[in-house]
């Protein structure tokens, strides 16, 4: 494997992509948290703030044609994998304009046209699925990449273990990112697994497996980088462990009874947009106008899909039973 | 294609010529499970196979039920057309989260953007004496899920023929195979005389009394109907084929004409298919009823191993003709 191909090109331009991506996400998901309190988006809210770094830095590597199967936590993987914000935002609101024509709502985005599929919310529930959409690309000579994204909490589910045996056993490409934010709803990953090294577990089913710190945003991208980059040399499955934090609660629904704001706070001040924007200003690189721009750009992009959302219709009830199976011709 | 001469074959040869011929026939079908390939399948349906179609279309899989049958959906999404055998029933408890959250959810919960053409096969029943954790029947269950759809072929034919339309619909389809038919033989037809997937057969006509069955107990609904014509009573068997979607209308029809209902079901008694069906027959058939609709079903106990207990357990002969003619008041 050669050096050249692995590293990401560090220049200006790349890196205020990362961060814009990474702010229309936390942006995104600010709204998303105000729409909430004013009952326009209802049911389950997993907001993914404090984790974009994650999102951002594997996609950054992905071509189109590469599948991206996530959790219930989704919304910034949908915007990263480049499903329109107005899709998004309307699936939020139950609309038909969703991505999901408003079924799924918020735990539940699919583009099949992005290759995002989903949007799922049993832990663990995508990964083996994530395996059969490797297996459907080695058996018809196609080489693409198949990213799995899910929380620590997964290791502890069957479904981990059956998936990450197979995916080796058939040497598929699946990239495995683990996205470790310490805790499984409210149980910390410490009252919960005997080996608490994600990455441990890969390796002793034979995955190539690393750490990585999931707050930094170029770290996330370059350990991508190298593990797709294996994946499509035919160097089958590998993991990625990410470092990382939410920073507000489980859901809408959490109290964080928990845990400590000092522990909040802690990882807040290490936070992926506030770490990868200093070193850009300590470096020269980002200028107050540079950040305003961004700001105002993501600020626009959310007005326009809020009003996209609002605007749009609702399913009609005579539509319930639609696409339960396919429609006859 | 097919000799005037009908040829014979076991319900198992049926069932594995349906497998080559898809496999002949699509290069995206290939089959995967527990044991299909170097051991020949836990029911010796799959023999031979690995040897014709190699390793990369009849894939050994470890013990993960989960893992192979999720596999097996996302290889679906994927563009391929998997025929994924789990042994018995009761291991398909072990995929649940597979087949009822994500087969059975993802082209709805899309919005209908997503396909899973997938085919899961597993063998189901009692009479082998193979006690409670090999022996139930549980395909009400998955009956009971919209998304999915069920099938259980009962006659050699039909495990010749069903197989292909379930790899030709695109959802999900569920295929039974009662442990108890593998080794029934019989003429195989030309394939252009076997109904379409959804749709019940009358295999026995008679004006007296609608005999409802599907699977496993089809043949006994049949000996029963035989018995019972030997005491005047002719009876109709309708042979469900698919428990979902029902075929309500050959169901009604037949209920209309006889004026009775008699369902055979090797499910337990309470939630079962056979409820479901009486219920239908309660709502649409009620004025044409000349008597309470009835179920034989299983006892409500854990299939025992010893013999003798396990044929007390679950559907009888002797049972569906005492009790038909009960329903004849006679």
């Amino acid at each position: 494997m050669t050096t050249a191909n692995t590293k990401p090109h560090i220049n200006k331009t790349h890196l205020h992509f990362l961060l814009k991506q990474m702010v229309r996400i936390r942006r995104f998901e600010e709204k998303c948290a105000e729409l909430y309190m004013q009952e326009k988006i209802r049911g389950f809210l997993h907001l993914y703030i404090g984790e974009e770094a994650v999102a951002v830095g594997v996609m950054k590597v992905l071509q189109d044609e590469d599948a991206v199967v996530a959790t219930y936590r989704e919304h910034g993987h949908a915007l990263a994998k480049g499903l329109s914000m107005n899709a998004v935002m309307a699936e939020m609101f139950g609309k038909m304009t969703g991505s999901s024509r408003g079924r799924g709502g918020s735990m539940h985005i699919f583009d099949a046209s992005k290759r995002f599929y989903g949007g799922n919310a049993i832990v663990a529930g995508a990964l083996p699925m994530a395996v059969g959409l490797a297996l459907a690309d080695k058996m018809q000579n196609r080489n693409r990449v198949t990213v799995c994204f899910f929380g620590e909490g997964a290791a502890a589910e069957g479904e981990f273990h059956e998936s990450l045996n197979l995916a080796k056993l058939w040497s598929l490409p699946v990239l495995f990112v683990c996205e470790n934010n310490m805790y499984a709803m409210g149980t910390a990953l410490s009252i919960s697994e005997s080996e608490q090294h994600i990455f441990k577990k890969a390796q002793g089913y034979g995955l190539a497996a690393v750490e990585v710190d999931g707050m930094n945003v170029v770290d996330v991208e370059a350990a991508a980088q190298k593990c797709c980059s294996a994946i499509r040399q035919g160097e089958g499955p590998h993991l990625i462990e990410c470092h990382t934090y939410r920073f507000r609660g489980h859901s809408m629904f959490d109290t964080q009874l928990y845990r400590s704001p000092d522990e909040v706070s802690s990882w807040q001040q290490k936070g992926p947009i506030v770490q990868l924007k200093q070193w850009l200003e300590q470096n020269g690189k980002l200028d107050q106008t540079e950040w305003q721009q961004i700001e105002k750009e993501v600020q626009q992009e959310i007005e326009e899909a809020v009003t996209f959302a609002e605007q749009s219709e609702l399913e009609p009830n005579s539509a319930l039973c639609r696409d339960v199976y396919q429609e006859s011709a | 294609m097919h000799n005037t001469v009908q040829e014979q074959l076991t319900y198992r040869e049926a069932m594995r010529e349906a497998i080559r011929e898809a496999m002949l026939h699509d290069a995206n079908v290939f089959l995967m499970g527990e044991d299909v390939g170097h051991y020949g399948g836990c029911y010796a349906v799959s023999k031979g196979l690995l040897q014709e179609f190699g390793e990369s279309r009849i894939i050994d899989t470890p013990l993960s039920e989960s893992g192979f049958v999720g596999a097996g959906i996302g290889a679906a999404m994927g563009g391929m057309r998997p025929i994924v055998e789990v042994m018995t029933v009761n291991f398909s408890l072990l995929a649940l989260d597979q087949i009822v959250n994500n087969a059975a959810t993802l082209r709805h919960m899309s919005g209908g953007q997503i396909s899973v053409p997938i085919v899961i096969r597993m063998a189901t029943g009692a009479g082998k004496q193979l006690a409670a954790q090999h022996s139930h029947s549980l395909e009400n269950w998955y009956a009971h899920v919209p998304g999915i759809k069920v099938i259980a072929p009962a006659t050699v034919a039909d495990a010749r023929y069903m197989l292909a339309m379930a790899l030709a619909d695109p959802d999900p389809v569920m295929l039974f195979e009662h442990v108890m038919l593998y080794n029934h033989k019989a003429p195989v037809p030309n394939p252009t005389d076997c109904p379409a997937m959804a749709q019940a057969v009358v295999r026995k006509q008679g004006p007296d009394i609608t005999l409802v069955s599907y699977g496993g107990s089809l043949l006994k609904a049949l000996e029963a109907a035989h018995a019972l014509a030997e005491q005047q009573i002719n009876a109709e068997v309708i042979d469900l084929r698919c428990l979902r979607p029902l075929d309500t209308e050959t169901l009604f029809a037949s209920v209309n004409k006889t004026h009775r209902l008699l369902v055979v079901d090797e499910g337990w008694r309470t939630g079962s298919l056979a409820g479901e069906i009486c219920a239908l027959v309660a709502e649409h058939c009620f004025w044409t009823l000349d008597a309470p609709p009835q179920r034989v079903c299983s006892q409500e106990v854990p299939i025992p191993y010893p013999k003798h207990l396990e044929e007390a357990a679950t559907p009888q002969v002797e049972q569906i003709v005492t009790t038909a003619k009960q329903i004849m008041y006679r």
